[in-house]
């Protein structure tokens, strides 16, 4: 077997073992859970929740925003690395994109998960009105998905191409992998379509993903509530979502390189540089964190300063805590050591990453809830505070396996490493004389 | 048509009206507060009313008639958009003399069909800080001018019409609840469950037929309810729930083009003198929203606060039945 084929068979997606089909069952199971949840939800009405006319937004909300923030790292992944061409980037690139258009499906569905009457929702097209931040959300999340797909898609051609050959004694699998191919045969024609394709995309990723952040930052700073009306929101938002992209591509990298045992293809060097951008990410999170909350104990009015206080010191101070220190705080301080950014300490990290940013945007989301203009009166006590029913448990953790799963399916039928370009890098690319395939 | 014979019958009584000049424009809908199409009920007694030139005159107390609602008047969904020509609603809430009776909220929760557990109308048991004294505060949807939540629904479920009046389109809100997240008034509710308003519209012999102009009647599940100023009440030339139900006359209703208010017991005032005489203001005006309703600061008042305190509950706005 020539080298050329020895990485075709390494890098060809593979049946799950034990491991991956009790993975896969377990989500499923979630996602059934949260299905059912749902329904109950739409039957009983959202009284099954735990919001009320105070709390009017909770958990879905903040789990919408965090879906945003991590579909930032498709970008990451055009920009920093893929315009860059830097050949490191290769075994990293399509790991991004999968878990940004995993997390960008999500976040659309989310949000239809908080509407009151989902069964309205051409309304939205039927009567859009373009002043309000809600309809510049459902724009830019419809592009973000559609360049999300085109991104992840047209690398793949030659792969699948590849896969459709390889996999040719397996006639249906031979034949979906030609069939999404798109004819590809590798001509000179072909290849110039494909990077010229791939370019524009690339770049068009770049502002796209600036102006998702800005729009959902701005879903919050168009109100006059207390926490939320701020300048400041639309890259504090932006620098949020590096840093949740970057660890969650660390985490899945992490989990992969494990289960499909990539040791040679994503190495310590590759655990290492992502390291140092998951500390850039933070520091400059952590310089908006200070502008967004440091600053405003200085100068705050009564009311700000009590919402402070409620962070600072107050009901959620343990959270907020946790989420600073063990999401910005720690990670800085361990990983600017070269020692922290092998891969277990990194993995461990960037998952503490992806946890306290998940909590951090319900941070965002709740407290400036509590503290209207007006003062909370005359409505039963349970409604002056808020944590998480258990309907809404259910349905945001199936809308995470639900993501976990998209992200699962596509790696047990895509390669997740290029294997034309790795194989291209390396030189031990085969083609026939006229350069096809 | 009865509608008809019961003009002719009261075309004396509203052509003397007309000359007293209580009526700038003349339209039907202008008799805010006196209710010149009520049955021909004259009861002989005799009310003070006040002009907008300031006069005094003595009209009949049947033509004040005020009670009571019915829902023959709705009108159509392009009616009810576009609102009341020629006009602009406003309120003008007297904090010196609100003693927390409540008769408003109790009008405004049964006319209105509230059975939730959060009224459109409350008032507030407020105190700014530490060293000024507390005072009662009734708060309803402030109509504003720049209303925050119509410029965030993102399907134009909630509108402002060109009479000055915010209304909710319950049969096209999506239950974002980005309106009640935008309004720093916090008076949106959210209708978490199917609203069970069958008991009361039974007891109010109510047949339920939606009209934006008439919120909550019935209530729509899953979308935004709030005070709608009660344009079902103008129409027929009648004042809204709380403005009328109020032993106080805390409550003024009127159109500002008229420079007018009216208050539950049948008097006007000229609206802008009253502004200029008392120091009214609008509430969270700095944050631009310029709402139609304005407060008369809390001074000089009638009442000692405390007494209010009989009726304050902080964990009740709806009275539930027995
Ligand atoms: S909840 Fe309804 S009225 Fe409010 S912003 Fe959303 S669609 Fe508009």
């Amino acid at each position: 077997m020539s080298k050329y084929d020895e990485l075709i068979v390494e890098l060809a997606p593979r049946k799950f073992q034990r491991y991956g089909k009790i993975w896969t069952t377990g989500l499923i199971i979630v996602v059934i859970l949260g299905i059912i949840a749902y329904i109950d939800q739409i039957i009983k009405g959202q009284e099954v929740t735990n919001m009320r006319d105070y709390v009017l937004w909770g958990v879905y909300i903040s789990n919408f925003v965090f879906f945003v923030a991590i579909s930032f790292v498709g970008s990451l992944g055009a920009a920093i690395l893929r315009l860059t061409k830097k050949a490191w980037r290769t075994p990293l690139v399509r790991i991004a994109e999968i878990i940004a258009f995993a997390a960008i499906i999500m976040a659309g569905i989310t949000i239809i998960l908080d509407m009151g009457r989902p069964d309205r929702l051409l309304n939205l097209f039927i009567h859009g009105r373009l002043q309000s931040p809600i309809t510049w959300d459902v724009i830019i999340i419809t592009t973000y998905i559609a360049i999300s797909l085109l991104i992840l898609f047209i690398p793949l051609l030659p792969d699948l191409a590849i896969l459709s050959k390889y996999f040719e004694g397996k006639t249906w699998l031979s034949k979906w992998y030609g069939f999404f191919s798109l004819k590809w045969t590798g001509s000179k024609k072909q290849w110039e379509i494909q990077s010229k394709s791939i370019q524009i995309v690339a770049v068009l990723i770049i502002p796209v993903a600036l102006i998702l952040q800005t729009v959902d930052a701005w879903l919050f700073s168009t109100t006059y509530r207390i926490g939320w009306d701020s300048t400041n929101f639309g890259p504090y938002f932006i620098a949020g979502a590096f840093v949740v992209g970057t660890g969650g591509l660390i985490s899945v990298m992490y989990v992969l390189r494990k289960a499909y045992h990539l040791e040679n293809h994503i190495t310590n060097m590759h655990f290492d540089k992502m390291g140092r951008l998951l500390v850039f990410a933070c520091l400059v999170y952590l310089y908006f964190n200070i502008n967004e909350y440091l600053l405003p104990a200085f100068t705050a009015p009564k009311a700000e300063t009590e919402h402070l206080d409620e962070l600072f010191t107050g009901l959620y101070a343990p959270l907020f805590w946790f989420v600073t220190i063990g999401g910005l705080i720690l990670p800085i301080l361990i990983l600017i050591f070269p020692k922290g950014r092998k891969p277990l300490p990194l993995f461990i990290i960037a998952l503490l990453v992806v946890v306290t940013s998940w909590w951090k945007r319900y941070l965002i989301v709740v407290p400036s809830l509590l503290h209207p203009f007006m003062p909370m009166q005359g409505v039963p006590e349970s409604w002056h505070s808020y944590f998480p029913s258990l309907h809404e448990w259910a349905i945001v953790s199936g809308t995470l396996a639900m993501a976990l799963l998209i992200i699962t399916i596509l790696v047990r039928y895509l390669p997740i490493i290029p294997i034309y370009r790795t194989a291209k890098e390396q030189g031990i690319l085969e083609t026939d004389k006229e350069g096809q395939l | 048509m009865k509608k008809e014979k019961g003009l002719s019958k009261q075309d004396s009584g509203r052509r003397k009206f007309l000359k007293m000049g209580i009526f700038a424009s003349g339209a039907a809908v202008t008799a805010v507060g006196l209710n010149v199409f009520a049955d021909d009920k004259t009861t002989g007694k005799k009310v003070k009313v006040m002009t907008t030139d300031g006069k005094t005159v003595e009209v009949d107390s049947g033509s004040l008639e005020k009670e009571s609602c019915c829902n023959s008047h709705a009108v159509s969904n392009e009616e009810a958009r576009e609102g009341m020509p020629g006009k602009k609603f406003v309120m003008v809430v007297d904090l010196s003399r609100c003693r927390n009776a409540l008769k408003c909220q109790d009008s405004c929760n049964k006319n209105h069909f509230i059975t939730g557990h959060n009224a459109w109308l409350k008032v507030y048991n407020m105190r700014e800080s530490a060293d000024t004294a507390p005072y009662w505060m009734p708060m309803m949807c402030q109509h504003c001018d720049e209303p925050a939540c119509v410029t965030v629904c993102p399907v134009d479920a909630t509108f402002k019409r060109r009479d000055g009046i915010v209304l909710i389109d319950n049969e096209r809100c999506i239950g974002c609840r980005f309106c009640m997240a935008a309004c720093p008034y916090s008076t949106r509710i959210f209708n978490w469950s199917e609203p069970d308003q069958k008991a009361a519209m039974e007891a109010a012999d109510h047949s339920p037929k939606y009209s934006p102009e008439h919120a909550g009647s019935p209530s729509i599940k899953g979308t935004v309810d709030k005070c709608d100023f009660c344009p079902h009440m103008t129409r027929q030339g009648k004042l809204p729930h709380c403005v009328s139900a109020c032993p106080n006359d805390v409550f003024l209703y009127g159109d500002a083009y008229e420079d007018t208010v009216t208050n539950g017991s049948g008097q006007s005032y000229r609206l802008s003198k009253l502004l200029e005489d008392k120091a009214g203001y609008r509430y969270l005006d700095r944050l631009g929203t310029h709402p139609s309703v304005y407060y008369l600061p809390p001074a000089e008042r009638s009442d000692d606060f405390v007494d209010g305190l009989e009726n304050y509950t902080e964990f009740e706005s709806v009275r539930k039945p027995e």
